[in-house]
């Protein structure tokens, strides 16, 4: 049994059928291919799968789609406008805050998240909301420093 | 200064903006069209006979395209080691741990596949379960494979110089124990792997690989391919660590059920069955006695080990070694001793992580330097400094340090922290649950030997010059994993050509490209950075050649820089050049103009005069090692060095540590890209801090993973890190291209011990058991408390 839903995904609004069971995960991996979210647990324990759901942080691997209807979700395809980079995206690219690469679309969107509601985070404040989403590579510092960086660009 | 242009900068990586935007590719992230989801049945018992497999069921269900059992099998053995080969695809007679391969199936979608799962029916004859590592060599305990005695997977036993004389003459001698438990390397991307099987007969595996050279070389192997019919392509990995360096049961399934169905397969790991999977972190058990003068000279170490490795043998031939000969320095220690046990239990099997080996051992052996320095009252940063090796030692185990800025990483770490007014002289610990703590560390740059007996090449590179003219394309087999080698290629290539970065392509990780071991042992900077140094150069002498004949300005007269063909001396004339490059261009809106020729124009000269030209480099290490037997493991063309200071605080009530800054330096020779290098130091410094407080895979009585999941599974986040300094020491290796050498694991080295240290230094407490949970800092501070004595010798808790 599908169920009908209207969601509004990077700007562009869907009206989809999805299945009660469907993850918004899964929804934008398999079904729209935006694979820039990335899947590392599927149980709301690494942040790799972030997504901003009208604006706030979720692990889209907890979220039903159908929990998404109605609602405007942001992935991190939905971030450069054309080959201009997001402020936060050129600030991980500056400091060097990408190696594997894996954990960084969810990384950025949390940061986007956090700036927005607070955009003078000190450095407890950018590491607590960062929290909730690892990185094996980094050991997080320049992740944080760029987090900064953005916070200095950001109008 | 020196006077590179692209070397030695902190320009951003080359796959940054890819990733930044979501649009880098992992292997999960391909679909093909007709592809099929494969699934495996894994083991759910630690230890029993197969009397049966009915698949059946499973066959009936619609939708299933095929199932697979050992009957499918060529029963070709593989592993990691020729000499160890101990693996199937499929378990045969028995199970030896809770996750080994019983069957696969493939079906139209991910769902089918789990349900048909469900219906295979295997029956299990129970076996007596081995779980304890220390127990393995015991009489009568269960073997886990009947070939080898004692469940000994490898033993070694080295004696260099002679401790028994060391012994006599030392002033202090000192007895202590570590243990740590099995870590996983909890790289955020799980494996994952599609195969495609043509009607030539290719095959293709994608995989989320460190090593697409020996992943395909197994596949060859044991699906009796030709060699030549078959390619390993990386994709972008989500970090490796070392647990993905090796071929797996897993890519090989998902080759088979490719082959067997005619379709493409995919299979992607879930967490748990990255757990399961494991070949990461060894259990370790240490034992040392070292011994000291009264001046501080080392005199002796005395070094067994056993090692818990699991079910299979993968990498642990090669672990068990590195834990003996990776101590042979960075000090000056003339008699060493080391009898290391590598054992299996009916556990998933643990392999080659970031330090391979080597970790726990070298955490030991810092502490017991920090007792010594001070049972003789010497500051613990001094007595390294006076032991410490200089360039051009060679340690007793015969490892040649062609260049090592040990001495510079302790005094560059000893200035940054303040050491010597901050940490409190004498008597150390103060129990105020402020400490810091020092410790050192080295680590190969690059395996002297392939895995296999082979006078291969560790290497080639191919440098394309784009017959258009312009730009470059490198082609390499080297394996980005995170940590940067394509930006290390794609740098290496711009300095040399003299062109900008962005007109160097970088294509990599694909077998069909050319032949690279791979990301294991910190290799890659230098081997694949000498191979493309050297193709680089190659081309660039071949465009050259060209110019110089067609102008008759000499070779050595020209130059190529920022993208511009530059003259010593002389004026060149290229009219006719130019004249025709412009003829070849009617139309485009952007021509060469100005006083100096382009590389476009002479890369198309080039072409036009030679055919396409193609720049080649390789690398293979020179014979290296002593003659003793396991001489080979531990040798490298280089060695990385490492220092580090931990500052924490510890609740002195509840024992629970507060990190508050690691500072670390590290000689990586030179550091072809600067934020690179910091990157991996920062990188290293969180996976020994997770190591060191929190990580640990635990067990049930029945060999089953309790904490397969990265919420019990604990590892550090960003409120855990504290803030990290990293300082670059360069020693200018001459073994390295333009004297790189590695950084990747060397700088784990130092980070477990330098806790360790500061722990002591802040409590009075010896913990021997790792991670230092606050109920075992608890313990050690109460234990501390209430000695009389320090200092006396072993302190090792009841296991
Ligand atoms: S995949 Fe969603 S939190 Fe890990
Ligand atoms: S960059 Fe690899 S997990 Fe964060």
């Amino acid at each position: 049994m599908k169920h009908d839903i209207q969601v509004t995904i990077n700007g562009t609004s869907h009206q989809l059928a999805v299945p009660a069971n469907r993850t918004l995960l899964e929804l934008l991996r398999d079904d729209l291919r935006l694979t820039g979210t990335n899947k590392g647990c599927e149980a709301g324990d690494c942040g790799a799968c972030t997504v901003l759901l009208d604006g706030d942080p979720v692990p889209s691997c907890l979220v039903l789609a159908v929990q998404a209807d109605g609602c405007d979700v942001l992935t991190i395809e939905g971030l450069a406008s054309g080959n201009r980079l997001h402020p936060i995206q050129q600030a991980f690219v500056d400091t060097g805050a990408v190696q594997c690469g894996y954990c960084t679309p969810g990384m950025i969107l949390v940061s986007l998240a956090l700036l927005r509601k607070n955009p003078h985070p000190d450095e407890a404040e950018i590491r607590g909301a960062l929290s909730g989403n690892l990185c094996r590579c980094t050991g997080y510092q320049k992740i944080v420093q760029a987090v900064q960086a953005a916070a200095k660009e950001m109008p | 200064m020196n006077s590179y242009r692209v070397l030695n900068s902190r320009v951003a990586r080359v796959d940054a903006v890819e990733k930044v935007v979501g649009k880098a590719v992992y292997t999960d992230d391909m679909v093909v069209s007709g592809m099929l989801y494969g699934a495996i049945l894994h083991s759910p018992v630690a230890h029993a006979r197969i009397l049966s497999i009915d698949t059946s069921l499973a066959k009936a269900l619609p939708g299933v395209k095929a199932v697979l059992t050992h009957a499918d099998t060529g029963h070709v053995k593989f592993g990691v080691s020729p000499a160890r080969y101990d693996e199937t695809i499929f378990c045969e007679d028995k199970v030896r741990y809770v996750g080994d391969e019983v069957a696969a199936v493939a079906a139209t979608d991910p769902g089918t596949a789990m349900k048909a799962l469900d219906l295979i029916k295997v029956v299990y004859e129970p076996l007596p379960i081995l779980l304890d590592g220390l127990r393995a060599m015991e009489p009568g305990a269960p073997k886990v494979h009947e070939r080898f005695h004692r469940n000994i997977c490898q033993e070694v036993h080295w004696h260099f110089g002679d401790v028994d004389a060391a012994r006599a003459q030392a002033d202090f001698v000192r007895t202590d124990s570590l243990s740590s438990k099995m870590q996983d390397g909890a790289f955020l991307e799980p494996q994952s792997a599609l195969a495609q099987y043509d009607h030539n007969g290719y095959l293709t595996l994608y995989s989320s690989t460190q090593t697409t050279h020996y992943v395909h070389r197994t596949l060859a192997m044991v699906l009796d391919i030709p060699l030549h019919k078959v390619r390993v392509v990386k994709p972008y990995v989500g970090g490796g660590f070392g647990p993905k360096a090796a071929c797996s049961s897993m890519e090989l399934i998902t080759a088979l059920l490719a082959m067997k169905t005619g379709r493409p397969v995919k299979i992607t790991f879930d967490r748990e069955q990255v757990f399961l999977h494991s070949r990461a972190r060894h259990q370790f058990f240490h034992k040392m006695t070292t011994g000291i003068r009264r001046d501080g000279t080392i005199s002796f170490l005395e070094h067994h080990c056993i090692m818990d490795g699991g079910a299979y043998s993968s990498f642990g031939i090669a672990s068990v070694y590195y834990a003996g000969s990776l101590l042979g320095g960075p000090y000056r220690l003339a008699n060493m001793k080391y009898d290391g046990y590598r054992v299996f239990t009916n556990k998933p099997v643990s392999g080659a992580q970031r330090g391979h080996g080597a970790v726990i051992a070298r955490a030991l052996f810092e502490v017991q330097l920090d007792r010594l320095a001070e049972e003789i009252g010497m500051d613990p940063l001094e007595l390294r400094l006076k032991n410490v090796m200089e360039t051009g030692d060679t340690t007793c185990n015969e490892l040649d340090m062609s260049s090592l800025g040990m001495r510079e990483c302790l005094e560059a770490v000893r200035e940054r922290t303040g050491w010597n007014s901050r940490r409190t002289k004498g008597s150390s610990h103060k129990a105020d649950g402020h400490g810091m703590g020092v410790a050192a560390g080295f680590f190969v740059s690059g395996a002297g030997y392939p895995i296999y007996r082979s006078r291969t090449h560790h290497c080639t590179v191919e440098i394309k010059v784009a017959e258009v003219g312009g730009g470059v394309t490198v082609r390499s087999g080297a394996a980005e994993i995170g940590q940067g080698s394509d930006t290390m290629l794609a740098m290496i290539t711009a300095e040399v050509l003299g062109i900008p970065m962005e007109d160097v392509k970088v294509l990599s990780g694909d077998s069909d490209l050319s032949v690279d071991l791979g990301a294991y042992s910190s290799r890659t900077t230098l081997m694949t950075g000498h191979a493309t140094r050297q193709a680089a150069m190659d081309a660039r002498k071949q465009i050259l050649e060209v110019l110089a004949e067609k102008t008759g300005i000499p070779l050595d007269a020209l130059d190529i820089r920022d993208g511009f063909v530059h003259v010593q001396g002389s004026q060149m004339d290229f009219a006719s050049i130019r004249k025709e490059y412009l003829g070849e261009h009617r139309g485009f809106p952007t021509q060469p103009h100005g006083d100096l020729l382009t590389f476009a124009e002479a890369s198309r000269l080039a072409f036009l005069e030679r055919g396409s030209i193609i720049g080649k480099g390789s690398y293979r290490p020179p014979p290296l090692g002593g003659s003793f037997k396991g001489a080979a493991v531990g040798t490298s063309p280089a060695f990385g060095c490492s220092a580090q200071v931990a500052e924490l605080n510890v609740d002195m009530e509840t024992g629970q540590i507060h990190m508050e800054r690691i500072t670390g330096a590290h000689d990586c020779g030179f550091a072809i890209n600067r934020t690179q290098v910091e990157a991996q130091m920062q990188g290293a410094m969180s996976m020994g801090l997770g190591e060191a407080l929190m990580e640990e895979v635990k067990y049930d009585d029945q060999g089953r993973i309790l904490n397969a999941n990265l919420a019990e599974y604990k590892i550090p986040t960003a409120m855990d890190m504290p803030p990290l300094e990293s300082i670059i020491v360069e020693s200018h290796e001459p073994n390295g291209p333009f004297g790189a050498k590695e950084v990747g694991e060397g700088a784990i080295m130092p980070t477990i011990p330098a806790v360790l240290n500061a722990l002591y230094d802040a409590t009075g407490a010896m913990v021997t058991e790792l991670p230092l949970t606050p109920e075992r800092v608890l313990r050690a501070i109460k234990k501390a408390r209430g000695e009389t004595s320090r200092g006396d010798g072993d302190t090792r808790e009841q296991v």
